[in-house]
């Protein structure tokens, strides 16, 4: 029985039903790149990170903001419109002044009203009355020390009296109100950034070494060695940070001096905080061991210092600066907390945290709310390295 | 089952050691011992000591001998639920620490279950309706409250709570019945009060539990069974929990190891600031007089309730996941 439907007719010469380009065929146009192309595809690891950490626009931001606030740090004195220790004794608990630009319809520019202080004898306290006929313009790039609290010493070194902003001659600015002993709070929280970013820099450097250390050696020898680390990290980890942190830095003598309390704090924080990266760097190892470039040098003679040195961290030290960058926070986080409480870096040190010590009480929030300002470089900072941290993470793994 | 949860109670026993080695050793940091410098204070203040009391510290610590036995001596103490002896408030550690310690179990489970509570539906959505004007909304609160340090969420509320109500938000109880005995009128009132602190402890936790779920359930939702189920019709809501969802619970479970540290962590530091009667406050003044014993119990105390917790989730994870409670390796 024959069906020939579905055969095809022989020998016919009816042209295809298709259409087929006439025009010339060029076998390896699939394969030729665009210029645009081919620089991509050449470009090393590194560029290709930076071209996909670009995209991630929240973290270019982040970055950016992160390089003015540690560039900022380098020159807090000039930056705080007032020396920071200065105590201004006749303005005890000033409120925020706030800034105006036109006074009785005439355009002067960015002035403040100076206060007409009285004290309260019902509350015993000190009465700020806006004075509107007091006006006091600021200046911009001014040298000299005619204003109370206008010298400084410049990284406790070089006396000077260069500021960005300043008050009129003989008054004064606080744009962010004074403490409790009449201290510029926006000076204050300009000069306390120096010493909050700085811990996490130390911190994070501690455990940095340890961490790609005891990570490298549980993940590159494997077997006891291993397991040693992993309990190590599992007890550190199973500790509540916060309360051992406060227990270290209680023990710490009392009789140190500031500059070594705000290293032992620093060593503190590093000390605990290496069992994220120690971890990250063991898996990583476990799986890069088995590549082949790993046997091709082991067969070549290289030393295990050599290899986890020379091969296999490089490749993935992207995804050590990432994992670092999501660390710092969790210092600066920690000197906050324990300087707030009284157990870390304390007076004379200027900190984000000391300065948040004095907004401790609830008399202290309700009467002066101003002293919670330094809360909100510490929310803004930690926000950038985790937007920064999430799009350096991003980007690690290019190829993905 | 049985086999794992021995194995599982075998591990904690060397982590417990190390754990009390380490608190052992934070107790010995200050430079001398706590009764050089009670007796040196007390003397500075014309008081004589009497030679009892220093002779019944001596004997009760073992202070004097060599390091390794006055270790011995507090340890042995621990083993038989003798944490010590407070030396500021001159009562066992035991009676001083009391009720705090319910209290903080109390506060830190409560703030759990929040973050649970909270964190699993959000996280669901979240990652079913991802890049969704909710997704976004919510990912930028939670990345708020994840920067936002709990202390500093307390100190702002509490402003808050003042300019808006007028009224103060510290505490975990009314003070008439602070010093009541525990009755059901004053487990009731702390009930009233426990929601602030919950709230402001967990906050982080939840924000980071949930983009933990989110992530987990997106890389299951790009499996391929999905889209062979998705393929065969299966319904979206029967597809969503029959399996992507029992995977992706599995590190939610798990997470807390990580959750618990944090949330004691917070908890302590929140306490201080809401002046709740937990042990963080004491632990704060046990630090600050360098009354160490009692700051070491408290440490330990601490630990051990991450410990259990940990013993907690892992046999949770057990019932919940055969390949574990079978002893697979690749199960996490």
């Amino acid at each position: 029985m024959s069906d020939n439907k579905h055969q095809i007719p022989a020998g016919s010469d009816a042209p295809l039903a298709h259409y087929v380009n006439d025009g010339p065929f060029d076998p390896h146009a699939a394969v030729t790149l665009t210029p645009e192309q081919e620089r991509y595809y050449l470009s090393s690891q590194w560029r290709l990170m930076w071209l996909k950490f670009k995209k991630h626009r929240l973290a270019v931001i982040s970055g950016i903001f992160l390089l003015l606030v540690y560039g900022s740090v380098i020159i807090s004195e000039v930056l705080a419109p007032v020396n920071f220790n200065h105590r201004n004794t006749d303005y005890l608990k000033a409120p925020p002044q706030d800034i105006h630009w036109t006074h009785e319809g005439e355009l002067i520019g960015p002035f403040v009203y100076g206060y007409d202080v009285s004290l309260d004898m019902e509350t015993m306290s000190w009465r700020y009355d806006i004075d509107r006929g007091d006006v006091m313009p600021l200046r911009f790039f001014c040298v000299g020390r005619d204003y109370p609290g206008a010298g400084y010493e410049f990284w406790n070194a070089i006396p000077g009296s260069f500021h960005l902003v300043c008050p009129a001659p003989g008054g004064y600015f606080f744009w962010l109100g004074t403490d409790r002993l009449g201290r510029d709070m926006l000076s204050r929280i300009i000069q306390g950034a120096r010493i909050s970013l700085t811990v996490g820099l130390i911190g994070v450097t501690i455990s940095f070494v340890l961490g790609i250390f005891l990570g490298g050696l549980a993940g590159y020898y494997g077997g006891l060695m291993d397991s040693a680390v992993q309990r190590v990290i599992e007890i550190v980890r199973s500790f509540p940070s916060l309360p051992l942190w406060m227990a270290l830095s209680a023990a710490m003598p009392v009789n140190w001096s500031p500059v070594v309390v705000f290293m032992g704090i620093s060593v503190i924080l590093g000390l605990l905080d290496w069992p994220g990266l120690a971890r990250a760097v063991r898996s990583k190892l476990l799986a890069l061991r088995e590549e082949d470039f790993v046997i091709a040098a082991e067969l070549m003679g290289a030393k295990p210092k050599r290899i986890i040195g020379r091969h296999l961290l490089p490749s993935f030290s992207s995804h050590l600066i990432a994992s670092a960058t999501l660390t710092i926070p969790a210092m600066i986080l920690g000197e906050t907390a324990l300087s707030f409480l009284g157990l870390g870096l304390r007076p004379p040190i200027t900190s984000w945290g000391v300065l948040l010590n004095e907004a401790q009480n609830f008399n202290a929030i309700v009467n002066t709310p101003w002293l919670l300002y330094p809360a909100l470089p510490v929310i803004f900072v930690v926000l950038a390295f985790q937007f920064l941290g999430d799009g350096l993470r991003d980007a690690a793994d290019p190829y993905k | 089952m049985l086999d794992y949860i021995a194995r599982r109670l075998l591990v904690m026993i060397p982590t417990l050691l190390v754990i009390s080695v380490l608190v052992f050793i934070i107790i010995q940091l200050p430079p001398g011992d706590y009764l050089e410098t009670l007796v040196a204070e007390l003397q500075s203040q014309g008081e004589t000591v009497s030679q009892e009391r220093i002779a019944f510290y001596r004997e009760e610590y073992g202070l004097g001998e060599p390091m390794w036995k006055q270790f011995g001596v507090w340890f042995w103490g621990l083993l038989q639920g003798n944490m010590g002896y407070s030396f500021e408030y001159e009562l066992p550690v035991a009676d001083v620490v009391g009720d705090r310690v319910f209290l903080t179990v109390l506060v830190s489970f409560s703030t759990i279950l929040f973050v649970y509570l909270v964190s699993f539906p959000i996280g669901v959505y979240s990652a079913v309706r991802q890049y969704s004007l909710g997704d976004y909304t919510l990912t930028f609160v939670g990345f708020i409250g994840l920067a936002t340090p709990n202390f500093l969420l307390a100190l702002i509320l509490m402003y808050f709570a003042n300019q808006w109500f007028g009224v103060s938000i510290g505490g975990l109880v009314d003070p008439e019945l602070r010093d009541a005995p525990f009755s059901w009128e004053k487990f009731v009132n702390i009930l009233g009060h426990l929601w602030v602190p919950v709230i402001v402890i967990g906050t982080a936790g939840t924000a980071g539990m949930i983009r933990r779920l989110r992530a987990n359930l997106l890389d299951e939702l790009h499996k391929q069974y999905v889209t062979t189920a998705k393929a065969k019709g299966v319904a979206p809501g029967k597809l969503l929990v029959k399996y992507p969802l029992r995977m992706a619970l599995n590190p939610f479970i798990a997470d807390i190891g990580n959750l618990l540290p944090e949330i004691i962590s917070g908890a302590a530091i929140v306490s201080v600031v809401l002046s709740l009667e937990t042990t963080g406050p004491m632990l704060l003044g046990a630090l600050q007089s360098q009354d160490m014993y009692l700051a070491g119990s408290f440490l330990m105390a601490l630990a051990m309730l991450t410990v259990v917790g940990n013993l907690v989730s892992d046999l949770a994870l057990a019932v919940l996941d055969p390949r574990i409670r079978l002893g697979a390796e690749s199960a996490r």
